[in-house]
């Protein structure tokens, strides 16, 4: 056994030894390297242009293959909407009610029937009608929900997960499907994972090395490079592909950036073009390691689990990290939640009310090449992760927008609905009032309590009239 | 899921479905995409805490009352079949229809939208809406923003306007008599894309 088995142990050995020598100098060189400089090969947007031409041709073949069965290929129901909702408000509604067909006559009494006359708004059976139906209507439709699954794709990117509408797939299309199968997982996970690993360690390591000089421009110069570096390491981990509009309004130190926020890698994706001071709360394990050491090399703002609850502390260590201009611009998500990227929802007024500039971010995933969203309800974090780092590709635009403050006579909530809906202009988004607390909590009383204000207004309010007539 | 056939045929007795309800095959897709959306656990039906998990509804001051009508008494849940067949009552009445005698009602008619509202009235389901049900349901749609007298004020004006027989309830004779003018099609209506 011993002399057979030998000369193969030793080319084998010799094999798995170039093969793993090859692989390494490749990263070094494509990956790692640019990464440290900033540069890129552009083997990434070549990359995404043939995925691109590829989804065309499957998709085309697939309507093709629908066709011949004489079958309609079905389109997902979120684009288009189930019912047509009617914008009628319930005044609108309930005035109408009354002129058109009420049951009480009044004795022929002539102005109640020809003009909105609020002197005869009184209760009546059909009133429930309204309700009724806008209940019913959000059974069938509603906007909240829809921004908490993922977005249904028109066309098919080979992934099987995105695979819920098309179920025409000829045979040479499953051979396409199989090939980019070996491929995401059987080269490019391998070639991800590699490179976070590489990535997150030369973090942990570098910026514990760094936080044993002194305080200083020399820390804070070093910093900024071992921080950029790292996180474009993680980018190319994910085979990020993005595109930065503006540059020119970039946050500055003492200022407060603001993004809407879609999954995890935003931060990743901001800060890998700039440098930012993160906030967030101290988490155990892995994600803890990191957060201490990254605030060794410069001051990021942790907190812990009990803090995160006191309002004021949160607002003091903002405000006063703000303060310090030599500190760098602090990156906040004020949605509080991942959405699922067709939508803003409403932002949390704390950080507008610290008062300094406030610039903000739209960040914008295109879906075809991978879902970005994380469905934290759906999946745990390794579990997305994974799906990230087995997808074509992230494609995404980042756009800066100008800085703004607050005016003067407007209150925080008012200049968050401003610059939430600068951001929602530039990324293509629609403007929800809704709050992103509605993913996990209920809704609260006060939004019923409205709704009956409301309607008691136009009963109530003519109570009053007759009274007094 | 993919072309209408294959999803279809995944949903049992759905033709007798589509024949009950006048719904068009794409809607029913459609409906089924949105009881899976609301059925997260993938169970196969709903309960009332997937209702409660829709965020308007659970603003809409009778939303519990409408989550209600879905169940019938005693049972805690609805399958996709009752589902359709409840959301069958909104559909536009179908004015073309021609009138079969021996045929069923449509579920889609003037007579059964109204008994649809009336079932949210009269919770205690025995057929009348007594004073005490009136004033219930006027509580939940004005909540605290009126005092007592004004609901028990309004309460009394409306049974003695509706109520022909005088037994201080209303029973759905008298309702569908005092709604005869409502344009009950337009607002007990939801106009269904495609």
């Amino acid at each position: 056994m011993g002399p057979f088995m030998s000369p193969f142990n030793n080319l084998l050995c010799m094999l798995l030894g170039i093969s793993f020598t090859v692989w390494f100098t490749l990263l070094l060189v494509f990956i790692i390297v640019p990464a440290i400089f900033g540069l890129s090969f552009g083997i990434r947007n070549l990359y995404m242009k043939t995925l691109l031409k590829v989804f065309e041709w499957a998709t085309v073949r697939m309507e093709r293959g629908a066709k011949e069965k004489n079958h309609l290929l079905y389109k997902p129901y979120s684009l288009n909407g189930i019912i047509a909702k009617e914008p009628t408000s319930l005044e609108e509604e309930l005035k109408g009610i009354r002129r058109n067909g009420s049951s009480r006559d009044l004795n022929g009494s002539a102005s109640t029937t020809t003009g909105p006359s609020p002197s005869s708004s009184e209760f009546e059976m059909s009133d429930t009608f309204y309700f009724c139906r806008r209940g019913i209507e959000s059974i069938v439709d509603d906007e909240v929900t829809k921004c908490f699954s993922a977005e249904e794709l028109e066309s098919w990117n080979l992934l099987t997960r995105s695979n819920y509408n098309f179920h025409h797939i000829s045979t040479r299309l499953t051979v396409l499907w199989g090939l980019g199968v070996v491929i995401r997982y059987g080269f490019l996970l391998p070639l991800r994972l590699t490179l976070a690993i590489t990535g997150v360690s030369l973090l942990v390591v570098f910026t514990t090395m760094i936080g044993f000089l002194p305080n200083g421009s020399m820390k804070n110069f070093l910093s900024e490079k071992v921080h950029l570096m790292c996180y474009r390491i993680c980018v190319r981990a994910l085979t990020a592909i993005i595109t930065y509009h503006h540059s020119e309004n970039k946050p500055k130190n003492g200022g407060i950036c603001v993004a809407n926020h879609t999954s995890p890698i935003d931060v990743i994706i901001l800060a890998s073009d700039g440098c930012y001071a993160m906030v967030g709360q101290i988490h155990g394990g892995l994600m803890g390691l990191i957060q201490k050491s990254m605030v060794k090399a410069c001051p990021h703002i942790w907190f812990e689990r009990s803090e995160v609850k006191d309002r004021h502390l949160v607002a003091k260590r903002l405000s006063d990290h703000v303060k310090d201009k030599s500190k760098l611009p602090i990156l906040i998500f004020p949605e509080g939640t991942c959405i699922n990227n067709t939508s803003v929802m409403m932002f949390k007024k704390g950080s507008f009310e610290i008062g300094s500039t406030v610039y903000p971010v739209a960040i914008k995933y295109d879906p075809r090449f991978g879902e970005a969203f994380w469905n934290s309800s759906k999946f745990g974090m390794v579990n997305y992760l994974l799906r990230m780092m087995s997808s074509w590709a992230i494609v995404c635009s980042v756009w800066y927008l100008p800085p703004m403050s607050r005016q003067e006579g407007e209150d925080a909530v008012q200049f968050a609905n401003r610059v939430k809906a600068a951001i929602a202009r530039q990324g293509g988004l629609v403007d929800l009032l809704w709050d992103g607390g509605l993913k996990r909590g209920k809704v609260k009383e006060t939004f019923k309590e409205e709704q009956q204000k409301l309607y008691s207004k136009i009963l109530v309010g003519t109570q009053e009239d007759r009274s007094r007539s | 899921m993919g072309s209408t056939n294959s999803t279809l045929l995944k949903i049992p007795n759905v033709e007798v479905l589509m024949r009950e309800t006048g719904f068009s095959p794409a809607h029913i897709i459609r409906l089924h995409d949105r009881f899976k959306a609301l059925d997260k656990e993938g169970r196969g039906y709903l309960c009332p805490q997937d209702f409660g998990a829709i965020k308007e509804l659970a603003m809409n001051p009778i939303g519990d009352r409408i989550i209600g009508a879905f169940f019938s008494p005693g049972k805690e849940t609805v399958d996709f079949h009752t589902f359709v067949k409840i959301l069958a009552h909104f559909r536009p009445v179908d004015k073309d229809r021609p009138k079969e005698p021996n045929s069923p009602e449509p579920i889609n008619s003037r007579s059964n939208k109204l008994k649809f509202a009336f079932q949210l009235y009269d919770q205690d389901k025995d057929g009348k809406i007594s004073r005490d049900e009136l004033l219930k349901v006027l509580r939940a749609m004005l909540g605290m923003q009126v005092t007592e007298e004004q609901l028990e004020s309004i309460a009394d004006r409306t049974i003695q306007e509706a109520d022909l027989d005088r037994d201080d309830a209303i029973s759905f004779e008298e309702f569908r008599k005092s709604l005869e003018k409502v344009n009950i099609d337009h607002k007990m209506s939801i106009r269904f894309l495609r």
